[in-house]
This record gives C-alpha cells, structure tokens and sequence, in this order.
C-alpha cells in the first residue's frame, strides 16, 4: 500500500491512474510526473518498488502543491477577491456565477437545487400599491 | 481570452497622469474618473478614486490587493432589490 501527500493509493491499478487520486493531479500531471522520475506508468501500484515510490513521493512533495496545501490556496484566492469587495468576490458570496453567465435560466451548479419562489400574494386592498 | 503581456496593462492615460501629478505633489485629492476599463496599477494604491457606476461616483479606496483589476470591478452599476413582494406589489398596482 502506497501512500503519497496523505492519500492511500488504490493497490491494484496503474501508477499513471493511481496518482490521479491525489487532489491536485490529474493524468497530464501523472504522466509528466512519471517520465521526471524515471517509473514505468504501468506498472500497478502493489508491484511498485520501495525506491520509487519514495522517487515519486519526493516529486511530488518537491514541486507539486496538492491536497490540503492546494485547496486552502483556492480558498485564499476567492477569499482576496470578497476582501477586496470586487465584483467577482460578490459574485461568490452570493454563490451565483463568477464568469458572466446568465442566471435566468440554468446556473444550477452555483445556486444548487431549485427553489421555487411563489408568488407572495398580498391582500390587495390591504397594501396600497406604491407606484402608478 | 487574456490580454496579450506584449501590450502591457491597459490604462487611461489621463488618469494616470493625473495620479502622478498627485504623487509627486504628495497630496491626496478624490480624483473623479468615468474609466471604469482603467487597470488598477500600484502608482494607484493608497489614493482614492470616485468612480462612476452610471449614475453617481462612488469613492474607492485603492489597497494594494486591487492592483491588476480594473477600476470597475469595485463599483457595480446594478442594483438587486430582491423579487417577490416587490413583484406582487406591481401587480396589484393596475388596479388602483
């Protein structure tokens, strides 16, 4: 059982797919990371010599920011962008699109399930209305 | 798509000019700015700018986070009042 930057690789796949379950590698990184090294991408993960997996670990460590170093970067990123009370910062504070997408429809992703907004009905007579 | 590095940032030259003058003389003055597009350069950083957001000028008080956002991204020109009850009031009001 290797273990890289805290995570458990999966025993019996492929190094090359295996390090993509690193937060923070994905398979271009895995195979750059695999050629600078010198290991054999496929070879799986069990059969992987001591020296190196301590090769990869060392890389990694080296010159890769993954895991909980690369999530609290992204965190520090959108939180400069609040801080400084930019239009994208608001844009993340609300969870609505960042990048100028329509939000009339879609934008699902950011507002997360919908949530139908009836129509507040007021007793009519009961409010004067404001305008006209 | 990113603007290319060739180019440099994009800034209006007035205002820039204008701030240098602001530096060398070592005052601090509001500068009224309508260059919303303007690129925020750190010449800029510790003065404040009224910029305009289509109606009025709201002073911006430049830090040195801002630098490489434009001049606009601190001032939006639209303002969200929230639906429902304000929708239910303009439906009500043809009847009257």
């Amino acid at each position: 059982m290797a273990r890289i930057a805290g995570v458990d690789l999966p025993a019996d796949k492929r190094i090359e797919i295996a390090l993509t379950y690193i937060y923070g590698i994905g398979r271009p990184t895995a195979r750059r990371i695999l050629t600078n090294t010198g290991v054999n991408p496929n070879v799986r993960v069990k059969q992987l010599s001591e020296e190196d997996t301590a090769k990869l670990r060392i890389l990694i460590e080296r010159e890769h920011k993954v895991e909980g170093a690369l999530r609290g970067e992204m965190a520090m990123n959108i939180k400069r962008l609040m801080d400084i009370g930019a239009y994208r910062g608001l844009r993340h504070r609300r969870s609505l699109p960042v990048r100028g997408q329509r939000t009339k429809t879609n934008a699902r992703t950011r507002k997360g399930p919908k949530k139908t907004a009836g129509v507040m009905k007021r007793p009519t007579a009961a409010r004067p209305a404001l305008k006209k | 798509m990113a603007r290319s590095v060739k180019k440099g940032p994009y800034v209006v030259d007035s205002l820039l000019r204008k701030i240098e003058v602001l530096n060398r003389s070592g005052d601090k003055r509001v500068l009224k700015t309508w260059a919303r597009r303007c690129t925020i350069l750190p010449e800029f950083v510790g003065h404040t700018l009224a910029v305009h957001n289509g109606n009025k000028f709201i002073p911006i008080y430049v830090t040195e986070n801002m630098v490489g956002h434009k001049l606009g991204e601190f001032v939006p020109t639209r303002v969200f009042r929230g639906h429902g009850q304000h929708v239910a009031e303009k439906t009500a009001a043809p009847g009257k």
